[in-house]
């Protein structure tokens, strides 16, 4: 029978896990510990609601509600001198809770100080665009939709920024396989020839594991070099290459199988 | 004009230019000697002046985000050198830190004195190799082979140390491989005394070079508040009034323990990067002699370890793997499993020749990061053009292209 694999997360899992293996945890402190993000989190708790916070690893971690993030960033920016959109994307739940965990990373030169804020947001719902606040947030949100399909409104421009545009489905999910889904074998085929050559063609070999070492189309065969299309038994000659000229070149070594001195003692 | 479109033109290609005023949409790139690497920038032009940019980057985006997600952590540690390919050490730190962070892990002082040279070394050649690829925009030949020059030594230190000139891999989790090799020092020792006739060089062809000058002064100029706005970092904000440097601010490794100076300006156009780029050249020389003077300590007092003691997350080192059962074993469990860190989160920024380079890694206690975020400073180095270009005419398109210094590797991931 083959092994179940879950389909709401395709990625690498690991082979072997002990039933009895309990996780260490990165050591989260209370807030109270740093008079500093104590007095961030008092300004920002007076206006918005936080759900949960700490510090990990000398940073805090505020979670709030979904729909404060405007708020909470304009008044970081404009009152706690959080001047600075580090960073933000999001974090694929779908398969636990069918949520989304967005964070966002902030940073005070003046304090030294980083926080992440964070939040979740069902399946299909969208988030409050910060590009008003911080312009990096225009290009880090069209990142998130790009990759998760999480769209930001009042965005200026909602479009794919590192696939192309006309691409189908979000590569970062937990539910998108490593080596691309259907769509993406037969994305330039179709796109070049139309689907009427897939037969000819064939899909793209996107798992590098399965490329056919005979194969004398696509690929050089260093060492073993044949003309294109040559029928391939596996008993070619090999071809010696000359990789430096005879003499050696200036300031590099020649190595020479024959005058290497090759140590088969193991008690050496 | 109806659009006719069919299977065999691409779809970006069927745009219809029937307007009435006299706006003319220039594609420049993605191949163009000057994009360095693969932007494609579409500009709305009056005459020569553009009024609108339109970067499109994703030309040489891989994944790597993806890549991580099904990756051991030190499987992962080679593919982080084809971000910043040009200081590739520098991502291998970062993502090295990041872990370690992560796990808990504190790093013999020998290896962080050799990761720190490495970092410098890194620094500088990624120095050179900007100050080399935008002077050959500009049209200034002969700096593009002095600074090649002066990088293929350090390349050959480098090859030296971990076998590779561009794609090092040559810091682990945890510390370095390999402690460096007997030359090392006197090499590096007889680069830096170089260094300063060589910048004073490239200084006495730029700094009073009247066509640099003109392509250089008072264009591409960044306001602080921009600056900030779109998340500059590195060079790109100490050049618009911002004496913001991680290795200063928030030290990591031996930082806090060397002396070394920030320059920065508050002028924000392309000359004040330009100049930043050199000054940070001879602050590394600075922080280099020093890191000679560290190594040399600690070969004085006996400390060789170059590795992490952790065996839950740490080989053990190579005698202990050949000689001890027990390492052996837990070298083989790591190898074929992967470390397993505890479950957290981190997000550690490191002063990348660029600006911040961080990582942020959630990790749900298994052997493959849950998510891993490449925060890349070019990223935001290239979507800053959007509200940059605009104003400026074509040839400064290349010179802001070139100071902005970003490299496609990162900005794609």
């Amino acid at each position: 029978m083959r092994t179940y694999t879950p389909k709401d997360d395709v990625q690498a899992k690991s082979y072997y896990t002990d039933r009895y293996y309990v996780s260490p945890q990165v050591p989260k402190s209370e807030v109270e510990t740093d008079a500093v993000f104590a007095a961030d989190l008092e300004a920002i708790k007076a206006k918005f609601e936080v759900k949960e916070v700490f510090i990990q690893v000398e940073q805090m971690v505020v979670y709030i509600n979904a729909n404060d993030i405007y708020g909470v960033l304009e008044l970081m920016r404009d009152e706690l001198e959080y001047t600075q959109l580090s960073e933000m994307s999001a974090i694929d739940w779908l398969a636990k809770d069918n949520t989304f965990e967005i964070f966002y990373q902030m940073l005070s030169m003046n304090k030294r100080k980083r926080i992440r804020v964070k939040y979740f947001i069902k399946n299909g719902q969208a988030v409050d665009s910060v590009e008003k606040l911080f312009r990096s947030a225009d290009w880090s949100e069209r990142e998130m939709f790009d990759m998760f399909g999480i769209e930001a409104n009042g965005h200026p421009f909602m479009k794919r920024i590192l696939m192309p545009y006309d691409w189908q489905g979000f590569p970062l999910l937990k539910t998108y396989p490593l080596e691309g889904d259907e769509f993406a074998s037969w994305y330039e085929v179709d796109k070049i020839y139309g689907k009427e050559a897939r037969d000819i063609i064939g899909p793209e070999l996107r798992d590098t594991a399965r490329v056919d070492r005979y194969d004398s189309q696509r690929f050089a065969r260093l060492g073993h070099e044949v003309p294109k299309g040559t029928e391939i038994t596996g008993d070619e000659p090999k071809n010696e290459q000359a990789y430096q000229e005879d003499g050696g070149v200036f300031l590099i070594k020649k190595f020479d199988k024959e005058s290497s001195k090759i140590i088969d003692d193991p008690q050496r | 004009m109806a659009q006719v479109t069919n299977r065999l033109t691409p779809f970006f290609e069927n745009i219809t230019f029937d307007r009435e005023d006299n706006e003319l949409i220039l594609n420049f790139g993605p191949q163009h000697p000057s994009s360095h690497g693969q932007l494609r920038l579409m500009l709305h032009l009056q005459q020569e002046q553009i009024v609108k940019a339109h970067p499109d980057v994703g030309y040489l985006h891989r994944g790597m985000e993806k890549m991580a997600e099904n990756m051991i952590y030190n499987e992962f540690m080679p593919t982080t050198d084809r971000m910043d390919y040009v200081a590739s050490s520098s991502n291998n730190y970062g993502f090295a830190l990041a872990v370690e962070k992560l796990v808990g892990l504190e790093v013999p002082r020998r290896a962080k004195v050799i990761r720190m040279m490495l970092l410098e070394i890194n620094r500088l050649m990624s120095h050179l190799f900007w100050l080399a690829t935008t002077a050959l925009d500009i049209g200034a030949m002969t700096i593009f082979l002095f600074a090649f020059r002066e990088r293929e030594y350090l390349m050959d230190v480098i090859e030296g140390y971990c076998g590779a000139r561009l794609t090092h891999a040559a810091i682990r989790i945890g510390g370095v491989p390999l402690d460096i090799q007997d030359d090392f020092i006197e090499q590096l020792r007889t680069f830096l005394n170089k260094l300063p006739a060589n910048i004073k060089d490239y200084e006495d062809l730029l700094d009073t070079n009247r066509i640099w000058l003109m392509r250089m002064e008072e264009v591409g100029t960044i306001s602080t508040e921009m600056a900030l706005s779109w998340g500059c970092t590195g060079p790109m904000l100490r050049a618009s009034g911002v004496a913001w440097d991680i290795r200063k601010e928030e030290p990591y490794e031996l930082y806090d323990e060397v002396e070394f100076n920030v320059p920065w300006s508050d002028k924000g156009d392309n000359f004040a990067r330009y100049r930043i780029y050199m000054e940070e050249m001879r602050e590394s020389a600075k922080i280099l002699y020093q890191t000679i003077d560290m190594y040399e300590e600690c070969v004085k007092n006996g400390q060789t370890e170059l590795m992490a003691h952790a065996p839950k997350y740490i080989s053990a080192p190579k005698l202990d793997i050949m000689t001890q059962n027990y390492s052996l074993m837990q070298h083989f469990v790591l190898v074929t499993q992967g470390m397993r860190p505890p479950v957290g989160e981190v997000y550690i920024p490191t002063e990348s020749p660029k600006g911040e380079l961080g990582f942020y890694i959630n990790s749900q206690g298994g052997p493959y990061p849950y998510r891993l975020k490449l925060r890349a400073p070019s990223f935001w180095h290239t979507g800053i053009l959007t509200d940059l270009l605009p104003g400026h005419y074509i040839p400064d398109v290349v010179s802001i292209i070139g100071t902005t210094n970003i490299v496609f590797g990162e900005v794609d991931r």
